[in-house]
């Protein structure tokens, strides 16, 4: 399971300048999380809410600071009035978020979030990105993060399943 | 209760040197307004629930400058885990004050929870946040927290539940972002 892609959206974190980074954690998201708190010259926050998120990106810019959000799908759920503040003020946001509910979905529950996720963004002004393989998760960070910081807008990458690659609940309790 | 909600603001701002401040949506917004508006100031429109982390985003973003949120209790009660994540990461710089008239002043003063006795300040307390008061007269010790008092502190300030003359800041949040930068460099 273990792939470079968590590695290659670290190193565009790095090289685009992003010092705070706010995270609700996931199971997809365990390498980047451990990455960002290892390294010294970056914040990583952890969220109660992803809700919290958005105005910890706002603050941080407010005060001259580069930030991204982690999160998973249902998280999306959780931020949906707050993104108006994004949009209003024209604040750069860029979510980095790992699916759920869809290829190889384990829990029922799961679906609803998982297959609304990229509907609610756009509802909400946010440009999606689908990284569908491995091998263009950077690619699809970097331009997000271009587009967020040098065009102030709101971008959010979105992991498909099939790249986390986990199947079963045992599995992900024994990552 | 006797405290004035705009008085108490506007002494909280007096001499308000190089603080940086955040006002939460409502009457805390028209407060600060009252008080004079300032470039260095951002008072939100909407985004309920989120003053706090805007104040912890910012406090994080500039440690060496001082970091004010002032917010209403309502708005605070929509975002109690954000004290749970502010008492995560210590910022020594950031102060959270509520001015608190135990109602929703924006929709008909239905009163809030801290009417029923919520302790807004415990929450802050058990948050770990360093210092966490209430106060229902003496705005000298509140002062302090917000200028000098390494943090991150909380103070409720008990105030009457008055009606009064809408203060409105401007309300384009690009404008209001843009000089927040401007006036801080960045």
């Amino acid at each position: 399971m273990q792939t470079e892609w968590p590695h290659d959206i670290y190193r565009e974190l790095v090289a685009a300048g992003v010092r705070v980074v706010g995270y609700v954690p996931d199971a997809g998201h365990k390498r980047l999380i451990e990455l960002c708190h290892e390294d010294r010259n970056m914040r990583a926050v952890p969220l109660s809410t992803e809700e919290e998120g958005i105005g910890l990106v706002a603050g941080a810019w407010l005060g001259g600071e580069r930030s991204v959000l982690l999160m998973q799908s249902s998280g999306v759920g959780n931020i949906i009035n707050v993104l108006g503040m994004v949009q209003v003020c024209r604040f750069p946001l860029t979510m980095i978020v790992t699916m759920r509910g869809e290829q190889g979905e384990f829990n029922s529950w799961q679906v609803p979030m998982g297959q609304s996720t990229a509907r609610v963004l756009e509802a909400m002004g946010v440009a999606v990105r689908q990284a569908g393989e491995a091998q263009t998760v950077a690619g699809h960070v970097s331009a997000a993060l271009r587009k967020a910081f040098e065009a102030t807008g709101a971008e959010a990458v979105l992991i498909n399943q099939s790249v986390i690659g986990i199947k079963s609940f045992q599995e992900q309790r024994s990552q | 209760m006797s405290l004035h909600r705009r008085e108490v603001v506007k002494e909280l701002l007096r001499e308000r040197k190089d603080l940086l401040v955040i006002a939460g949506l409502g009457s805390t917004a028209w407060d600060i307004t009252a008080a004079g508006d300032h470039d260095l100031s951002f008072p939100m429109w909407g985004a309920m629930g989120q003053a706090a982390m805007m104040g912890l985003g910012l406090a994080l973003a500039q440690p060496k400058r001082r970091v004010l949120v002032i917010t209403g209790d309502g708005e605070m009660l929509m975002g109690l885990g954000s004290l749970a994540t502010i008492g995560v990461q210590q910022p020594a710089n950031l102060t959270v004050v509520v001015i608190d008239n135990e109602r929703y002043g924006e929709t008909g003063m239905q009163r809030t929870h801290t009417a029923y006795g919520v302790d807004l300040a415990g929450v802050a307390t058990a948050c770990r946040f360093k210092n966490a008061t209430t106060t229902m007269k003496d705005l000298k010790p509140v002062r302090e927290l917000v200028y000098q008092t390494p943090g991150p502190n909380f103070a409720v300030v008990k105030v009457l539940d008055e009606k009064l003359p809408l203060v409105l800041p401007p309300q384009d949040g690009i404008e209001l972002k843009d000089r927040f930068r401007r006036a801080l460099r960045v």
